[in-house]
């Protein structure tokens, strides 16, 4: 039932009941009335919230277009035009950061998209049995672990004197390496850490999917003889491909907005590494608190807030036209 | 047997080596916490205690202090923050699951801006410490996650669903809204406010963000903040007088933190498992 179905059935049941009586009508109204009152107080504390964390933080990525001062407030900085933008894009640690922060979500995308699918198909096969259960659930679990704790097993396994990957290493007769100073790896162990804690997720939601698909389609095809690849190709996949676009070009709306914790923490914020894991959260969050560079982090931000809101518009309305609804609007 | 039995067994020994693959970080840092310091910085980490010994978790337990203050705050936190925010979201999302609630679409459009642009981390850093000058105090400990924008659509769309004949009756009874709202919909609303309820803990329980930001006093740090200082410096430890820096079993001990904030999360998870994995699928597949 969709939500117009119900909006037509409940208004012309209201109805129904306040004609049989003029009073009726007139204390149907004023109920109603004082109904949306308390409604209205109901949403209140959620609405200031959202107004406050929400809605004046929008307001406050203009100042960007100030000489801002603390002392001053956003109002009292002098206006400075896009004098910030000139100084934030003269050098090239901005270009860089944005580099890497699209080209590295694109990486994380594709590559989580493939074994998400793999996982879930994977799983679909024996969802029967209960030790899928299992499964997914350890699967589950490291997107439930803090990124504090991402860093310590990543340490564990590339600290150079002792990580475990480097006594593999050394057991193998290969020579060591130190990881935090070598920039060229991070792509991959990043890519790794994020799949690690993003396949579970996304597997479960392509396995939702996959078992909404009536199971007589897959018994005429095994009486076809055709095999699971093909069963794969041929059925499961274009049934469930509305769901990986709309998720894809969600993410891909999201694509000027990295991983803080990832970034941060898992490369342990080493200046040696930023080549290839300096990404425009970790960016802002430096010229925010190391240097103090209210410039520098105002115009990134704002540079940041305004394209991450075009890309994911665009995506919305993508999502709208392939799906023919607005995953957020709809439910409104 | 059918030919598939073979590709069954394929398929369960795939998943079975992914599942244990995934499963070695957490084998590794419980290994290193029962090693001892020596052996663990010679021969390194392995997913074996290094000559098995308790002295990290006895250098712990000495002094817990640190450790159980975070523990207290990160729990005071995590549950006072998920009550608040289940009630302030529930409430909001009751009034607009309402057909006739007069503002309906206007904070439809509220809610859908919002969660398209975000101002980010600067105009947030100004708001918290030169506007509400929150700064190293309990209350930013709670503010920031209190509302979710995704969790108050799926608590809107589940309370859609509940039926209206049942409310419509309540309200020919006599029953106001917030009496329709406590012994209705909120025992009603139970699967969706659990599930709700779980995503707010588990982002209360380790955020490290906000103390980061935000936090400088350590009587206020949280367990993940902790643990953040703890691996950024690992001889913060060494500050307590008594013992000698030499004889501290800091890798091993960082570990052994590790260990002791995240295995009650880890095996609350479990139990908990089978209300998240409700409120994935309930979000994707709206």
């Amino acid at each position: 039932m969709t939500d117009k179905d119900r909006t037509v059935k409940y208004r012309l049941r209201m109805p129904k009941r306040s004609v049989s009586s003029r009073g009726l009508k007139t204390k149907m109204g004023q109920d109603l009335r004082s109904r949306n009152r308390v409604w209205l107080l109901m949403t209140l504390p959620a609405a200031l919230w959202i107004l406050l964390f929400r809605y004046l933080t929008m307001v406050g990525v203009g100042i960007a277009f100030v000489d801002f001062k603390p002392r001053k407030g956003i109002f009292g900085s002098d206006f400075v035009g896009l004098q910030n933008f000139t100084f934030l894009f003269s050098t090239d640690a901005v270009l860089q950061a944005t580099l890497n922060t699209v080209l590295l979500n694109l990486l994380f995308i594709v590559v989580t998209l493939a074994f998400s699918l793999a996982l879930a198909f994977l799983m679909f096969q024996i969802y029967s049995s209960s030790i899928s259960r299992v499964y997914q659930a350890v699967l589950l679990l490291p997107n439930f672990i803090s990124y504090v704790i991402v860093s310590y097993f990543v340490f564990a396994l590339l600290a150079t004197d002792n990580g475990m990957v480097n006594g593999v290493l050394q057991g193998l007769g290969m020579p060591r390496v130190a990881w935090y100073t070598e920039p060229q790896y991070w792509p991959t162990i990043l890519l790794i850490t994020h799949l690690w804690t993003a396949m579970g997720w996304g597997s479960l939601i392509y396995l939702a999917a996959m078992l909404g698909i009536d199971n007589e389609l897959f018994e005429a095809a095994e009486m076809d003889g055709a095999g699971r690849g093909r069963q794969f190709w041929s059925i499961t996949l274009p049934i469930i491909l509305p769901i990986v676009v709309i998720n894809v070009l969600l993410a891909l709306g999201s694509i000027f907005n990295a991983d803080f914790g990832l970034f941060f923490l898992v490369t342990r914020n080493q200046g040696l590494l930023y080549p290839t894991t300096d990404v425009l959260d970790t960016y802002i969050y430096r010229a925010l608190t190391t240097s103090g560079d209210w410039s520098m982090a105002s115009a990134a931000q704002f540079y940041q807030s305004v394209v991450g809101f075009l890309l994911l518009l665009t995506a919305n309305r993508l999502v709208k036209r392939i799906g023919g609804r607005d995953r957020d609007l709809s439910l409104m | 047997m059918k030919s598939g039995s073979w590709s069954k067994i394929i398929i369960h020994s795939l998943l079975g080596l992914i599942a244990l693959a995934a499963l070695i970080p957490f084998l590794l840092i419980v290994a290193a916490s029962f090693s001892d310091e020596m052996a663990l910085t010679v021969k390194g980490y392995s997913l074996w205690p290094r000559d098995f010994n308790l002295s990290a978790y006895q250098f712990i337990f000495d002094k817990p202090g640190r450790l159980l203050r975070a523990y207290g705050n990160t729990i005071a936190i995590t549950v006072l923050g998920t009550s608040l925010s289940l009630v302030m979201m529930s409430l909001f999302a009751y009034a607009l699951s309402r057909q006739l609630f007069r503002f309906r679409r206007i904070y439809g459009i509220f809610l859908v801006v919002a969660m398209l642009f975000s101002g980010g981390l600067v105009p947030y850093y100004i708001l918290v410490t030169q506007v509400l000058k929150l700064q190293n105090t309990f209350i930013i400990l709670l503010l920031p996650n209190l509302i979710g924008l995704y969790q108050i659509i799926i608590l809107t769309a589940f309370f859609r669903q509940l039926p209206n004949e049942l409310f419509d009756a309540a309200r020919v009874d006599g029953a106001g809204e917030w009496r329709i709202y406590g012994s209705l919909v909120v025992p009603m609303g139970k699967p969706a406010l659990a599930t709700v309820g779980l995503m707010i803990a588990i982002l209360y329980w380790n955020n490290w963000t906000t103390p980061l930001y935000f936090i400088r006093d350590p009587d206020l740090y949280t367990l993940q903040y902790l643990l953040y200082q703890v691996m950024r410096d690992a001889e913060i430890l060494a500050l307590e007088p008594q013992i000698g820096a030499s004889q501290l079993p800091t890798q091993a001990t960082t570990m052994a933190m590790a260990v002791l904030a995240t295995g009650p999360a880890a095996f609350g998870f479990f139990f908990a498992q089978k209300y998240l994995v409700r409120g994935i699928t309930m979000g994707s597949l709206k």
